[in-house]
């Protein structure tokens, strides 16, 4: 297994599944993982990881809360343009707004919403279990070889509906399209949970530990056009 | 496809050892639950349940310390079951590296539980536990029994289901204690009696005994999910084998694991 020895930071803000994430990483090869909800750590991090279980508004209001928490991402994350990646409610959190139990802001990364599933006699409300990843090859991530289509564990009530189909890497289908993954130069998100997809997770973890971003590499990328993704 | 049909083999757990034996080969301890749940994990399990059936509440510990080792090498959704009677017992199996916990006895005598785990950690975290027999005067439907099946309440079956769902269940695990253990296949009109009546997934069990039970539970029953144990723990039935049998009924399966 390759080892990657970069610093990774986890950011803990007190949502779920933190050590499932770090045990992952672990078989993913990376062999600095700090779980920390220390912003000095997060603006030294390498990489950053922003997990995520529950509400919106309640890890939203978690994650804002730690002292300096907010500033040492903005920093490194679009300042720097380390690669970021957000898992679940914490690639929810890259949007404008979530609507679960109220309105509340998010880091306003991406460009959208968060919003619930429409109940409908089709489908089951959370959305839970393994489903179709379909990849835009034309997104300049999944163009990297870092998400491949396949299938993965979701495990979620809302979805993020991005403003500009362009930041959309891969949609699954549940009661009709939804946002899989969504990125823009250095920042990924994944609405599937990687740490509970078996090999297909690890794999991806994997390659996200070796990921030279669109910042770093190529500075001067134009967004694509948007085009329909594979179905 | 849509969302695929999930399969998730169960180990009854107590004392730290799994009670019911399994004939994997190659286990270097077949009694060792996390020996077993990698084995279940290389198959391609879609999710795996541990129900812990210790009786006494000071071994909780055992438990968490197989979850934690177990959370360590499986990279699939756990749950764990059995003993769960507040948000601090919930808390304590999710921060050992459960993905959700599973709520039963507890669930029908202080319903509140799934209100107050479900507003800390989430609905997705919480399984109730619909532990479901036929009335036994004679009047239609299924009647609710805690404590394993051995303990009636005179509460009605669907109506504690949609009482879980309303206080924030994220899935129902439906078991009919009238098959459980027979082999002849699952109550598919208790599961599709259930499954038509709520929003969150249901997970059928109870009974199997070939894996096209697992298909009827789902076309017949409407269920999300299906959970069965002996036929997988004694090699009937391969994960592969239930995949495939669903596939082949025109459901949404998983492919072969990698």
């Amino acid at each position: 297994m390759t080892q990657y020895a970069e610093k990774i930071a986890l950011i803990d803000y007190g949502a779920g599944n933190l050590h499932s994430v770090y045990n992952a990483l672990k078989a993913a090869g990376a062999q600095s993982v700090e779980v920390t909800n220390d912003a000095h750590y997060v603006a030294a991090a390498d990489r950053i990881i922003l997990p995520g279980v529950g509400a919106f508004g309640a890890c939203k209001d978690a994650l804002f809360a730690i002292d300096g928490m907010i500033d040492a991402l903005e920093q490194r994350v679009r300042g720097d343009a380390i690669p970021f990646l957000g898992i679940c409610v914490g690639m929810q959190l890259l949007a404008d707004q979530g609507v679960e139990y109220g309105v509340h802001e998010g880091l306003g990364w991406i460009k959208g919403s968060v919003t619930a599933f429409e109940p409908s006699d089709a489908i089951k409300i959370p959305h839970m279990g393994w489903n179709e990843i379909s990849v835009s090859k034309l997104h300049p991530i999944a163009n990297d070889g870092l998400l491949l289509s396949g299938e993965a564990y979701f495990l979620h009530g809302y979805k993020f509906d991005a403003a500009d189909d362009a930041d959309i890497i891969a949609t699954t289908d549940h009661g009709g399209t939804v946002t899989a993954a969504v990125g823009k130069d250095n920042i990924l998100g994944v609405q599937f949970h990687p740490e509970k997809s078996q090999h297909f997770g690890i794999s991806f973890l994997s390659r996200f530990l070796q990921w030279r971003t669109h910042k770093e590499t190529h500075p001067h990328i134009e967004t694509l056009p948007h085009i329909e993704t594979r179905s | 496809m849509s969302v695929r049909i999930r399969v998730i083999p169960c180990l009854d757990v107590a004392g730290g050892r799994v009670v019911k034996g399994v004939n994997f080969v190659d286990l270097v301890d077949a009694g060792d639950p996390v020996e077993q749940a990698k084995a279940y994990d290389a198959a391609g399990a879609d999710e795996l349940c541990f129900l812990d059936i210790t009786a006494s509440h000071e071994d909780r510990g055992t438990i968490l310390d197989v979850v934690r080792r177990t959370a360590e090498v499986c990279f699939m959704p756990l749950t764990v079951g059995g003993g769960v009677r507040s948000a601090e017992d919930a808390r304590a199996l999710l921060l050992a590296g459960a993905d959700k916990v599973a709520v039963n006895s507890a669930a029908v005598s202080n319903p509140q539980v799934i209100a107050d785990i479900a507003e800390r950690f989430g609905s997705q975290c919480i399984v109730a536990s619909v532990d479901a027999k036929r009335w036994s005067d004679g009047r239609d439907g299924w009647e609710i029994y805690t404590h394993g099946g051995r303990k009636p309440t005179g509460i009605d079956a669907l109506e504690h289901a949609q009482n879980m769902e309303r206080l924030g269940a994220g899935e129902l695990l439906v078991t009919s204690m009238d098959r459980d253990g027979t082999k002849v296949g699952f109550d598919v009109e208790l599961t599709r009696t259930i499954a038509d009546n709520v929003a969150i997934p249901v997970i059928a069990s109870g009974g199997v005994g070939h894996v096209d039970d697992l298909v009827r539970g789902v076309t017949e029953g409407h269920a999300s999910a299906v959970l069965a144990a002996s036929i997988f723990h004694f090699g009937e039935a391969s994960i592969a084998d239930a995949h495939e049998a669903l596939r082949k009924a025109g459901l949404p399966a998983r492919r072969a694991a990698r």
